[in-house]
C-alpha cells in the first residue's frame, strides 16, 4: 500500500459517515474522537513495522469515514491483541477493542486478505465453540489448513507428528452439552445475544433518523 | 475462600504439560483446588474478532456458573493459568461491572439461561496465588531440590500484565522471577519480559516468527539456560517453531523453553513425568552444572 501522502484524495461521496458513528456508538468508542494522533500506539506496537497502515493511521481513517480502505487493510489482521497500544494511549482509547470491532466488520463485509489464514481461523474457532462449548485445537488447525493453503499442512506435518507422539494432539473433543435449553445453556445465552444485538441496532437506527 | 480451576481449551492438548504441572504443584503445596464443572471456552482472541456480545457472554458464563455452583457466602477465586483465559475472563468481568451498556447486555443474555451475574468471582492468575496467597517464604521452605545454577529468563508475555492485571506491574513484572528465585534459580535481567510472542500470528506469518526470534535471541544474550513461560501459546510458539526460526535466522544454539510451573515442580522434588517434562520440544537440562 502507498504512503498516506501519496494516496489519492477521496471524494466526500466515497467516505461513509455512518462508519465512524457506528464505531463511536460502541461502549468503548467515545474516546475515538479524542485521539490526538500522537503515534504512541504505532510506536509501541510490536507488529507495526510489518503493517501496511499501523494503528495511528487506522484511527484517523476511521474518523474520516474511510471504511473501504480500513476494512481491506492487513493491519487489523496483524494485531496480535497484546494490548500495548491500549495501555500506552494517553487518551485512553481502547485500540485493541477498536481492532476487534474492525475485524468483525471486515469479516461481515467479506473483506479479508487472501494471504492471511487468521480470518478463516477466527470464523472456524467461533463455529467450533458454538457447537462444542470448547475449542478443539487439532480439528481447528486441520480445518484452517484445508480451507486456506493445504501446502502449509505439509510444512507443519513433522511438528504435528511430534506433538502427537508427545500426547499433545487431542483427537477427540471434550465438549460440554450445548442446546439443552436448561439452566446455564450456552446456546440459549448465544441466541439471546443475537436478539439483544438486533434490538440495539433497531434502537440506534431509530435514534439516528 | 475456594480456588476453582479453569483449565482452558489447550490444557487437554498442546498445553498439557502446563495443566499437569499446575495440578501437581498445587497438590504438593497442599492448596486445594477443584475444576469448574461445565466450563466453556473463554473465547480467546478469535471470538472477539467475530462477535463482541457473544465473546463477552461466553467468558461471563464461566463466572456466572461458578457463582451458581457454590454457596452464596463463599469467596470464589477462579484460577486461570492460560494468559488468554485470564484476560478473557478478567475483561468480561471488567466490562460487565464497569460498563452499563455492555454489562447490561451480558447480564440479560445470561438471564435468558436463568443465570444471574453477581460479580462475586475473583479471577486469579496462578503466579499471583503462588507469590501472594501462598507466599515466597513458604515456597522457599518447601523447596527440596533448589534450582541452583539455573539461569532463567522469566517470560510473562502480554495478556497477564496488560491491561487488567491487578497484581503485576505492566512493564516490569517480578512475580515469576521472585517465585523461581525463592526456589533457588537465578533470574536473568532481560528486556523482553512482556514483549509479544506473536500469538496466533506465529504459525501463519513471518512477522510472528521474527518476534519469537527476538525473544530467543535476547534470552540467549542474557545468558539464560531456559525461558520460563506462563502461557500455552507463548510456550508453543517459542518451542515448536524453534527449529524453523533457528534455520531462518541462523541461530546456532537451542534455547530450552518450559513452563515456570514445571520448574517449580522440579524444585519441589516432583516426578519429571508427572510434570509433563516429556512433552516439551526443547526441554531444559536439569540438573544444571554450576
Amino acid at each position: 500500500m502507498q504512503n498516506a501522502q501519496e494516496r489519492p484524495v477521496l471524494d466526500q461521496a466515497e467516505l461513509d459517515p455512518e462508519f465512524p458513528r457506528r464505531m463511536t456508538r460502541k461502549a468503548w468508542g467515545e474516546n475515538l474522537r479524542r485521539c490526538i494522533q500522537c503515534g504512541n500506539c504505532t510506536g509501541t506496537c510490536p507488529l507495526s513495522e510489518y503493517m501496511d497502515l499501523g494503528p495511528r493511521k487506522i484511527i484517523s481513517m476511521v474518523r474520516s469515514g474511510n471504511k473501504t480502505d480500513v476494512l481491506k487493510c492487513d493491519t487489523i489482521w496483524l494485531c496480535a491483541s497484546c494490548y500495548e497500544c491500549t495501555v500506552e494511549c494517553p487518551k485512553e482509547i481502547k485500540i485493541t477493542d477498536v481492532m476487534y470491532a474492525l475485524k468483525q466488520q471486515a469479516l461481515d463485509a467479506g473483506h479479508t486478505p487472501r494471504s492471511m489464514p487468521l480470518p478463516v481461523l477466527d470464523r472456524e474457532f467461533f463455529n467450533i465453540v458454538m457447537k462444542l462449548g470448547r475449542s478443539q485445537e487439532t480439528w481447528l488447525m486441520a480445518l484452517v489448513i484445508l480451507k486456506t493453503n493445504w501446502l502449509r499442512g505439509l510444512d507443519l506435518a513433522p511438528m504435528g507428528l511430534k506433538l502427537f507422539a508427545q500426547g499433545r494432539l487431542s483427537l477427540l473433543p471434550d465438549p460440554i452439552k450445548v442446546g439443552t435449553g436448561k439452566k446455564g445453556d450456552l446456546k440459549t445465552i448465544m441466541d439471546a445475544c443475537d436478539r439483544l444485538d438486533k434490538e440495539e441496532e433497531k434502537e440506534a437506527g431509530v435514534s439516528s433518523h | 475462600m475456594r480456588y476453582i480451576y479453569y483449565p482452558g481449551c489447550s490444557a487437554g492438548g498442546t498445553g498439557k504439560a502446563y495443566d499437569e504441572s499446575i495440578v501437581e504443584v498445587f497438590k504438593a503445596l497442599n492448596i486445594e483446588m477443584e475444576e469448574l464443572k461445565d466450563w466453556n471456552c473463554c473465547g480467546a482472541t478469535a471470538y472477539m474478532a467475530v462477535d463482541e456480545a457473544k465473546a463477552f457472554a461466553l467468558a461471563a458464563r464461566n463466572l456466572a456458573i461458578a457463582e451458581d455452583q457454590y454457596p452464596a457466602d463463599e469467596e470464589i477465586h477462579i484460577v486461570a493459568p492460560c494468559s488468554a483465559c485470564y484476560l478473557g475472563l478478567l475483561k468480561a468481568k471488567h466490562y460487565t461491572e464497569s460498563d452499563p451498556k455492555i454489562g447490561g447486555k451480558i447480564k440479560k443474555a445470561l438471564a435468558a439461561a436463568d443465570l444471574e451475574y453477581k460479580g462475586k468471582c475473583q479471577v486469579r492468575n496462578p503466579l499471583d496465588v503462588f507469590a501472594h496467597d501462598f507466599g515466597l517464604d513458604k515456597l522457599k521452605a518447601m523447596t527440596k531440590k533448589p534450582l541452583e545454577g539455573l539461569k532463567v529468563a522469566s517470560y510473562y508475555g502480554c495478556q497477564i500484565v496488560r491491561p487488567y492485571s491487578e497484581f503485576e506491574e505492566r512493564a516490569t513484572p517480578v512475580t515469576m522471577d521472585n517465585i523461581l528465585k525463592a526456589m533457588g534459580a537465578t533470574p536473568v535481567d532481560w528486556s523482553c519480559k512482556t514483549r509479544c510472542c506473536g500469538g496466533m500470528l506465529t504459525w501463519s506469518t513471518g512477522a510472528g516468527k521474527e518476534l519469537n526470534y527476538i525473544l530467543l535471541k535476547e534470552a540467549e544474550k542474557a545468558g539464560a539456560d531456559v525461558i520460563a513461560t506462563a502461557c500455552p501459546l507463548c510456550n508453543f510458539n517459542l518451542e515448536c517453531f524453534q527449529d524453523k526460526i533457528k534455520a531462518k535466522y541462523g541461530m546456532k544454539k537451542e534455547m530450552p523453553v518450559a513452563y515456570y510451573t514445571q520448574l517449580m515442580g522440579l524444585a519441589l522434588g516432583l516426578d519429571e513425568k508427572a510434570l509433563g517434562m516429556g512433552r516439551l520440544f526443547v526441554p531444559p537440562k536439569i540438573p544444571v552444572k554450576v
